[in-house]
C-alpha cells in the first residue's frame, strides 16, 4: 500500500501540468499504435518538396497501386499539385480502364481494378485503400513498414514477415530494389536486420525511394496541408492587425469608465 | 467622441423607419433592454469573456454546419467518403470541416472556463439559480450534440465510441436497458439507421433546443443582472436616474471589450484550424481516419477529450450500473449546486480559505480525471480514478456542511475597479 501511495504521490504533480498542457492545447506527440512495441523510424520528408512527391507518385503507381487504391484522390488533382502535365499523367500514371473499357479519365478517383474477392483469394484479405493511412498510422509507420521486411520461412504464403506489422499478408513487393533481409541479433543481443542478399538499389537509394513513397502517401492523406499552412500565416497576420485596431477602439471607449 | 453613460440612440429622436417599426415591433425596446441600456458591472475581468466566446462558437458551429450539410451524406455506405469529398473536392471544404471539428472542442474549452468562472464568483447563487440551471441544460444539450455529431464522419472511433456509449444504457435493469439501446440505435448494432437518426438529431433537434436554451439563459441573465468578480449586487447602489453606479451599458463598453477577446480567441482558434487541426489526435482521433468497421474493434477506444472526466468516473466504479449512475450523478449533482452551497458570500475573493482550497482541488481533480479518461486503465490509473471520483463527489456534501456557517472576509460596498483610462480627460 505504501508503494502505491508513494507512486501516486510521485505521479500527481506530473499528471496535473500534463493535463493542463493538454487542455490548453499544447498537444503532445501522438501515440501511434505500433505493432509489438517496435520502434518507428522517422523519414526525412517534406511535403513541400514537389520532386520527392513526383518520385513517390511514380514509385507508388508502378509498384503499389495494382493492389492498393488511393480512392479519395483524383488524377487531375495529383497533376495540379505535383506540377505535372495532365497528358503526361494520362500517359504514364493511368493504367486502368473504366466500366466502358475506355482508359480511366483524368478527373477520376485513383481506384484500381482489384476486386474484394480477388484480393481475398490472393492474399487472404483485400489490400486496404491507402488514402488516409498516413493519418491513421502515421508516416513513420509507413516508412518503417516498408523498410523492415525480412525472410521468415514460417510465413508460408509470402516467405516474409515484418517488424512493425508482424504477420502481414503483404509480400515484400519492393524486394527487387531492397534485396532480402534476415532477422538476427546485433552485438548487444537486440533484434537487428541484416541484408542477406542485396537488391538493385544501395541501402541509401532504397531509403530515398521509400521516403518518397512515404512522402507521397502523406500528401495523399492531407493534400491541402501546404496551402493550409501558407494561408494560415496570412490569416494570423490579418487577425493581429485586427487585434491592434480593436485594442485601441476598446481603449478609446473605456477612457470614460472611471 | 461623446460616449455618455446614456447613449444617444436610446433617448434621441427616432427616424421615420425606426418609428414605423417600433410601432409594430419592440425593436428599440429590445435593443435597449438587452444591449444599449443593459447595465453590466464595470469590474468584469478576463473570466467574463467566455460567455460571449461560447456565443461566437455557437455561431461558427451553426454556419459551418449548414455548409457541411450541403455535401455530407448520412448514409452508412457513403458517409465516410462524403467527408473526404468535402475535405478534397469541395471548395474550402477542408476549412469548413476543420472549423467545425475544432469548433466542437473550442466550445467545450470556453464552456468549461465559463462554468469555472461561475464557481469562482458564486454566479449560481440567489437570484441566479435558474440562470445556472439554464446553463447546465445547455451543457447537457451540448454533450448530446457533440456525441451525435461525432458519429457522422463514420470512422472507427465514431462507430465504436457510439457503440460503447449507447451500450451504457443497457445497464438499466428489468429489461428496460436492452429496449432503450435498441430504440436508440434503431437496429441491433450501430448501423445506417443509427447514423440517420443521429444526423437528424444533430442538425435539427438538438440545435433547436440549444438555441432556445441559450435565449432562456440570456433572458434570465438580463432579468437578474450580471454577477461580477466581487460578487456584490450593483443594483443596490443606484444613482438618481435609477442606474447602478457601478454599471455601464453593455453597448458600447462591453461590445468593444468583447471584440478584443473575440479576436484573441479567433487567433487561437484559427491557429489550430490552419496548423494543427488534428491537435495531435485529440481533436480528430487517428483511428477515425479508418472507415467504420462493425467487425473490427480498435485497440483502444477513448472518447474525445471533453468527455473524459466523466468517462474516468464511469470506469472507476467496478460495477457497470454503478458506473453509469456515477457518471450521470456527476452531471446531475452540478444542477443542485445553487442549493448545496449555502454561504451568502458569492465571490471567492471574500470566501473562507477552506473554500479556496476546496475549489482548487475540485478543479485540479477534474483535470486529472480528464487525463485519466484518455489513458488506458492500468492499476495505478484505476486507483487514481477512484480517488478522483471520491474527491469529485466529496466536494458537494462537504460544501453543503461547511458553507452553512461560513466566516469570510467583509464585503465591500462598491465593486473594486481601477480605471484603465485617464480619469478626468473624457468629455
Amino acid at each position: 500500500m505504501a508503494g502505491i501511495t508513494s507512486r501516486l504521490a510521485a505521479a500527481l504533480p506530473l499528471t496535473l501540468p500534463l493535463t493542463l498542457a493538454l487542455m490548453l492545447g499544447a498537444a503532445s506527440a501522438p501515440a501511434w499504435s505500433a505493432g509489438a512495441g517496435a520502434a518507428l523510424e522517422t523519414p526525412r520528408i517534406d511535403q513541400g518538396n514537389v520532386r520527392s512527391l513526383q518520385s513517390g507518385a511514380r514509385h507508388f503507381i508502378n509498384n503499389c497501386m495494382g493492389c492498393h487504391s488511393v480512392e479519395y484522390s483524383r488524377y487531375s488533382r495529383l497533376a495540379e499539385d505535383l506540377q505535372l502535365d495532365e497528358t503526361d499523367v494520362e500517359a504514364n500514371f493511368i493504367f486502368t480502364t473504366d466500366a466502358d473499357g475506355e482508359p480511366t479519365k483524368i478527373g477520376s478517383l485513383m481506384t484500381n481494378n482489384m476486386t474484394k474477392e480477388y484480393g481475398a483469394t490472393a492474399f487472404g484479405v483485400k489490400p486496404p485503400d491507402l488514402s488516409l493511412t498516413a493519418r491513421s498510422r502515421g508516416t513513420d509507420w509507413i516508412y518503417t513498414f516498408l523498410k523492415t521486411f525480412y525472410l521468415d520461412p514460417d510465413r508460408a504464403g509470402t516467405g516474409v514477415n515484418n517488424v512493425v506489422y508482424p504477420g502481414t499478408a503483404m509480400p515484400h513487393v519492393l524486394w527487387k530494389y531492397q534485396g532480402w533481409q534476415e532477422l538476427g541479433e546485433d552485438s548487444h543481443g537486440d533484434a537487428a536486420l541484416t541484408l542477406a542478399e542485396p537488391g538493385v538499389m544501395s541501402p541509401d537509394e532504397y531509403d530515398t525511394m521509400i521516403s518518397d513513397i512515404t512522402n507521397f502517401l502523406g500528401y495523399v492523406a492531407d493534400p491541402i496541408k501546404e496551402t493550409r499552412h501558407s494561408m494560415g500565416v496570412l490569416v494570423m497576420l490579418f487577425l493581429l492587425v485586427l487585434l491592434v485596431g480593436s485594442w485601441f477602439l476598446k481603449k478609446e471607449y473605456w477612457k470614460d469608465v472611471v | 467622441m461623446s460616449a455618455n453613460v446614456s447613449p444617444d440612440n436610446a433617448v434621441g429622436k427616432k427616424n421615420g423607419l425606426l418609428a414605423w417599426v417600433d410601432e409594430r415591433f419592440p425593436l428599440s425596446k429590445l435593443l435597449e433592454e438587452h444591449v444599449t441600456q443593459y447595465y453590466a458591472p464595470k469590474n468584469f475581468n478576463l473570466w467574463y469573456v467566455f460567455g460571449v466566446l461560447a456565443m461566437v462558437t455557437l455561431v461558427i458551429q451553426i454556419v459551418t454546419g449548414i455548409f457541411l450539410t450541403m455535401n455530407y451524406k448520412p448514409d452508412g455506405a457513403k458517409a465516410f467518403a462524403s467527408v473526404e469529398y468535402i475535405m478534397r473536392d469541395v471548395n474550402f471544404g477542408w476549412l469548413i470541416r476543420y472549423m467545425h471539428s475544432t469548433g466542437a472542442s473550442a466550445f467545450f474549452v470556453v464552456v468549461y472556463l465559463h462554468m469555472f468562472r461561475a464557481l469562482m464568483y458564486g454566479s449560481y447563487k440567489k437570484p441566479r439559480e435558474l440562470l445556472w440551471v439554464f446553463g447546465m441544460l445547455i451543457y447537457v444539450a451540448l454533450m448530446a450534440e457533440a456525441f451525435m455529431g461525432y458519429l457522422l464522419p463514420w470512422g472507427q472511433m465514431s462507430y465504436w465510441g457510439a457503440q460503447v456509449i449507447i451500450s451504457l444504457f443497457g445497464a438499466i435493469p428489468f429489461g428496460i436497458g436492452d429496449a432503450v439501446t435498441l430504440w436508440l440505435k434503431g437496429d441491433y448494432i450501430v448501423s445506417d439507421a443509427t447514423l440517420n437518426r443521429f444526423f437528424a438529431l444533430h442538425v435539427i433537434a438538438v440545435p433547436l433546443v440549444l438555441i432556445g436554451l441559450v435565449a432562456g439563459h440570456i433572458m434570465a441573465l438580463h432579468e437578474v443582472g450580471s454577477n461580477n468578480p466581487d460578487g456584490i449586487e450593483i443594483k443596490k447602489n443606484k444613482n438618481s436616474a435609477g442606474i447602478p453606479k457601478d454599471g455601464i451599458p453593455f453597448h458600447p463598453y462591453y461590445t468593444v471589450k468583447d471584440l478584443v477577446a473575440i479576436v484573441i480567441f479567433l487567433i487561437v482558434f484559427f491557429a489550430v484550424v490552419f496548423f494543427a487541426p488534428e491537435m495531435g489526435g485529440y481533436f480528430l482521433e487517428h483511428a477515425n481516419f479508418i472507415p467504420a468497421d462493425p467487425l473490427k474493434t480498435p485497440e483502444h477506444i477513448a472518447p474525445v477529450w471533453y468527455f473524459t472526466p466523466f468517462y474516468a468516473i464511469l470506469r472507476a466504479v467496478p460495477d457497470k450500473l454503478g458506473g453509469v449512475m456515477a457518471m450521470g450523478g456527476a452531471i446531475v449533482v452540478l444542477f443542485l449546486l445553487p442549493w448545496l452551497d449555502r454561504s451568502p458570500i458569492r465571490s471567492i475573493r471574500y470566501r473562507a480559505n477552506w473554500y479556496k482550497i476546496m475549489l482548487f482541488v475540485f478543479a485540479a481533480n477534474f483535470l486529472m480525471l480528464g487525463y485519466l479518461g484518455i489513458k488506458p486503465a492500468t492499476d495505478l490509473y484505476t486507483l487514481m480514478s477512484r480517488i478522483g471520483t471520491l474527491i469529485y463527489f466529496g466536494y458537494f456534501p462537504l460544501l453543503f456542511i461547511l458553507s452553512k456557517n461560513e466566516v469570510g472576509k467583509p464585503l465591500p460596498d462598491r465593486v473594486t475597479y481601477h480605471g484603465h483610462g485617464r480619469a478626468g480627460e473624457a468629455s
